[in-house]
């Protein structure tokens, strides 16, 4: 497996991930990468933070451009669950308007990689709404391109 | 809820029509000091992106579960900004990282990415070399801006496209990473090369 333990980054695994890529999250969990947590002492906030989880799998689903809502109220089941700051920090600013993964990462000064794995808990625990955008660069249609340029110009 | 199950299956793709999102993504690239900052700081609010790396000692990308003796965590930082068009329609400017050894980073920034620039100093043209070298090997259309600091010396646009040994059809543009309007034209000739290209392919 090639999923490190250490939650940092978060910009490797952009090869073609399986879509059960999710499921080495399960995988983690497992003894050997707690075994590494002590040898991690220096990093220990960030690694705290996303328990040793693997980040190659997150990485595919929150693309720097995912946008990330708040689910609504109701339909969250984890919200009694204690959070960390960090995961209640994003919930704060999605709930304010829509964002996505780089200005939440800017926003709270976090690595990519760290917010990307907090973001995977939220989204298990049915706290936030993830919506990968269409790339401008995939779409055929080119008035999508005319529009920008006149929004550019009009700036 | 078992993890990992209908994961993809929940996660909503933004489709054009339906009122949901499209991303436009253009990178900055460019040598050392060439005003990527600059650039996008002169159309949006920039904000600095972070991304932790894992270095093994020869600079590279850790890729394995074991150990972390002789690895070493780097920070990685981007410029990043944000312009509106409109509800559902948003452009995305990532400045990239100066040095080469980031190229990992440079390929997530460019996936899925409209077009990108290259700002060119005058000074140091040579310092530019890797992001047109990049840009042409992804297949990205990327757009040179001579960026015109003081006391550069003025090339004409052509001499830039023979320096940099560029094909006929990417434009050379002259800027100053200091003005809004002058950058918004430089962002205005990626998209219309993204849009030349689109037709040509798709007509
Ligand atoms: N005269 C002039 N100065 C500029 C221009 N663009 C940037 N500068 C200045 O050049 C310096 C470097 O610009 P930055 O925007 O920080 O360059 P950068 O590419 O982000 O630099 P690194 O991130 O360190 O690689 C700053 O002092 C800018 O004010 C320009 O168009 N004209
Ligand atoms: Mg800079």
């Amino acid at each position: 497996m090639r999923g490190e333990q250490d939650g940092f980054g978060g910009v490797d695994g952009f090869e073609e991930e399986p879509d059960d890529a999710f499921d080495d999250r399960d995988a983690d969990h497992d003894a050997d990468a707690y075994a590494d947590e002590a040898e991690l002492g220096q990093l220990v906030r960030p690694y705290t933070l996303t328990r040793g989880r693997t980040r190659h799998a997150v990485s595919e689903v929150f693309d720097l451009v995912t946008q990330i809502g708040a689910a609504p109220r109701e339909s969250g089941g984890g919200e009694e669950e204690a959070q960390d700051p960090e995961h209640e920090a994003i919930l704060e600013l999605v709930r304010v308007r829509t964002l996505s993964v780089a200005e939440l990462a800017a926003d709270l000064d976090l690595p990519l990689g760290v917010v990307r794995i907090l973001l995977g808990d939220l989204f298990e625990a049915e706290l936030i709404h993830v919506t990968r955008p269409v790339p401008a660069a995939e779409l055929p249609h080119v008035d999508i391109l005319r529009e920008v340029i006149r929004g550019l110009r009009a700036l | 809820m078992p993890v990992g199950i209908a994961y993809d299956a929940r996660v909503m793709r933004g489709t054009k029509g339906d009122g949901s999102f499209v991303a436009v993504k253009i990178l900055v690239a460019g040598g050392f000091g060439a005003g990527k900052t600059t650039l996008v700081g002169a159309v949006s609010e920039i904000r600095p992106l972070r991304t932790e790396e894992r270095l093994s000692a020869a600079g590279r990308p850790v890729d394995d579960t074991h150990g972390v003796e002789g690895k070493t965590t780097t920070t990685v930082a981007m410029d990043f900004g944000r312009i509106d068009i409109r509800e559902g329609l948003a452009v995305y400017l990532f400045g990239t990282p100066g040095q080469d050894r980031f190229w990992f980073v440079w390929d997530e920034l460019a996936q899925g990415a409209l077009g990108a620039v290259v700002l060119a100093d005058t000074r140091r043209l040579e310092d530019c070399f890797p992001s047109v070298d990049y840009f042409e090997r992804r297949g990205i259309p990327f757009v040179v801006a001579v960026n015109c600091f003081e006391g550069a010396q003025l090339y004409p646009a052509d001499q830039v496209r023979d320096a940099l040994d560029l094909g006929a059809h990417v434009p050379v543009v002259l800027c100053d990473a200091r003005e809004r309007d002058s950058v918004k034209e430089v962002l205005v000739h990626v998209v219309e090369l993204a849009l030349t290209e689109r037709e040509s392919v798709y007509s």
